[in-house]
């Protein structure tokens, strides 16, 4: 069983993130980078799955030379190998998913595993475009997921309840928080991440039409919520409810 | 001139409301609204929609009875290239972000996901960084694919029932099938459009702080009950509780946060609360920059005195 696990670089979740004075994007410098959580996730249920059902894990991610990091740091969780396909252009879900697709061709995997969404842009699009472009199964928000055979039985976070979908492979998942607690990477696992193949791809080599369909074209700070107060007790708490705020 | 096609989301024979944001958010651009209802035996959704657009096309299919991203994506992708339709828009909910971007796909059109306001008929706002910060988007393609944030839109008031009619449909081959459906059964407002939400966090301490603290102010206030991502993820509640960037987003009038330090990840799911109490004992809970009201206290003393002191005044 071959899986592909999408990993992107993105601002950490606990950074303050802040606009540039111009505008013109958010400050980057001295914001720590990490792998996106919800990867982290894929990149563990990968392991898992192949410990039951053998095969490989391969991790590609599509980004400038600096995203090296965030594939290392799957390959020490314990991916067997990586593809960096260099782009120095932001791109948009669409452009990610063909590029993905193209990868997929390639590669062949059985299930493509991505985070539900990046935790940058929070745009949560690019598993079901790329299962659309392939003509597969999708499964998004999963909370558990079994393999049997050539069918994925996936039970999926969705609106008031847990949902079960069944899917045959090859197919697209997407993760959700509760799928699994990712692994720290061990010391021998960091030592033997140096070694483990990195495959450079230049994304122009690939054939992708990447005009944007979605531009970003500008940047705000919400409008800040006015500073409350503090109240002294229940009495007073209850009181400001009722006759101020008009809540009760 | 644009003409849009609300993606129609329903569960157990009714119509979800938050359907309504997205037919407010294709108001604001202007034009035809038409509406498309998948599913079997629909009638009663199709004439729940029908006062709030021009027409609502009913695609009725074995093969549609369960919701499934696959067939409805083609369904849905071919209501809207015909009668020139520009733009597709449906609820930001769990069911419509698996849905949409498939859609889009299909269409070979730029969606915008989880809008929070429209600028014009190709510019939309969205949050972005867990709501830190607001991106201004545009999409290039002629069709246009838009995902609506609920809290963020008045639903409009309904007005002449549309017409209803039913289209051809035809779901293609899917390699997906559907289940079951397990719901979190409960007796409480849902989560999404209560009046009141009560919220609890790490500092409850555990599940029994939930049942022994939480539940009770809840029920005194009819309220909803939310969670920090934190408690979820410890398995002291059902996910399905979480309010934030990863869970659900709510603006409910009153919103009260228990024991809940305040994460970016959390408030972004619920800073669009009219008025937002804090109750925490910590005093520099980043919760209370964004509170109205804050009762910096041992939750474990005030929070049920709260409880009675509303029940009392309640008789």
């Amino acid at each position: 069983m071959k899986f592909l696990v999408t990993v992107k670089r993105v601002t950490d979740y606990e950074a303050k993130i802040k606009l540039k004075a111009d505008k013109s994007g958010i400050v980057t410098d001295g914001v720590n980078m990490i792998m996106n959580p919800f990867d982290e996730i894929g990149v563990e249920e990968a392991l898992r799955q192949k410990e039951k059902h053998g095969g490989e894990v391969v991790v590609v991610t599509l980004g400038t030379t600096d995203a090296v990091a965030q594939l290392r740091s799957a390959l020490a969780m314990g991916a067997d190998r990586a593809i960096l396909v260099r782009s120095d252009a932001a791109l948009d879900s669409f452009a990610v998913a063909q590029v993905l697709a193209k990868v997929v061709e390639k590669e062949k995997p059985d299930v493509v595993l991505m985070g539900k969404q990046a935790i940058d842009d929070d745009s949560n699009q690019a598993s079901q475009i790329l299962a659309e472009l392939l003509g597969w199964g999708q499964a998004t928000f999963a909370n558990t997921i079994n393999i049997d055979g050539r069918t994925a039985t996936v039970v999926r976070e969705a609106d008031g309840g847990l949902e079960t979908v069944s899917t045959t492979l090859p197919a697209v998942i997407s993760t959700d928080l509760r799928l699994n607690e990712p692994r720290y990477a061990s010391l021998p696992g960091i030592m033997k991440a140096k070694k483990k193949p990195l495959e450079e791809v230049d994304i122009a080599t690939l054939g992708v039409d990447l005009a944007p369909k979605v531009k970003l074209i500008g940047f705000e700070e919400p409008a800040a919520k006015k500073a409350g107060q503090k109240v002294a007790d229940v009495a007073t708490l209850l009181e400001k409810l009722k006759t101020e705020a008009k809540v009760l | 001139m644009a003409t849009h096609l609300i993606v129609v989301e329903h569960s157990a024979g009714k119509l979800v409301k938050a359907t309504l944001a997205a037919v407010a958010a294709a108001q604001k651009v202007g034009g035809d609204i038409y509406a498309v209802v998948l599913g079997q035996g629909v009638a009663g959704v199709a004439a729940e929609i029908a006062p709030y657009v021009k027409k609502v096309q009913v695609g009725e299919h074995e093969g549609l009875k369960d919701r499934l991203a696959q067939p409805w994506a083609k369904v849905i992708a071919d209501a809207a290239t015909g009668a020139g339709i520009t733009h597709v828009w449906g609820a930001a909910t769990g069911a419509g972000k698996d849905l949409l971007p498939r859609v889009a796909a299909r269409l070979n059109a730029g969606m915008a996901s989880d809008i929070s306001a429209v600028v014009d008929d190709r510019t939309f706002k969205r949050p972005m960084w867990a709501g830190n910060i607001t991106g201004t988007v545009e999409i290039t393609t002629a069709k246009k694919v838009v995902s609506v944030r609920p809290t963020e839109f008045t639903p409009p008031a309904p007005g002449a029932a549309g017409e209803i009619g039913s289209i051809d449909v035809d779901p293609g081959v899917s390699k997906m099938s559907w289940v079951k459906f397990d719901a979190v059964v409960s007796d409480r407002p849902a989560l999404s459009d209560a009046r009141v939400v009560v919220s609890g966090g790490r500092g409850l301490k555990g599940p029994e702080g939930f049942k022994t603290i939480i539940e009770p102010l809840a029920d005194a206030l009819g309220a909803a009950i939310g969670a920090s991502r934190a408690v979820c993820d410890a398995g002291w509640v059902p996910n399905d509780w979480q309010v934030g960037q990863t869970g659900k987003v709510v603006a409910p009038e009153l919103y009260i946060a228990v024991g809940i330090s305040g994460a970016i990840q959390h408030v972004a799911g619920m800073k669009g609360s009219k008025c937002i109490v804090a109750i925490n004992k910590e005093p520099e809970a980043p919760i209370f920059q964004i509170a109205d009201y804050g009762l910096v206290a041992d939750l474990f003393k005030v929070v049920p005195e709260l409880t009675a002191a509303i029940k009392a005044s309640r008789g």
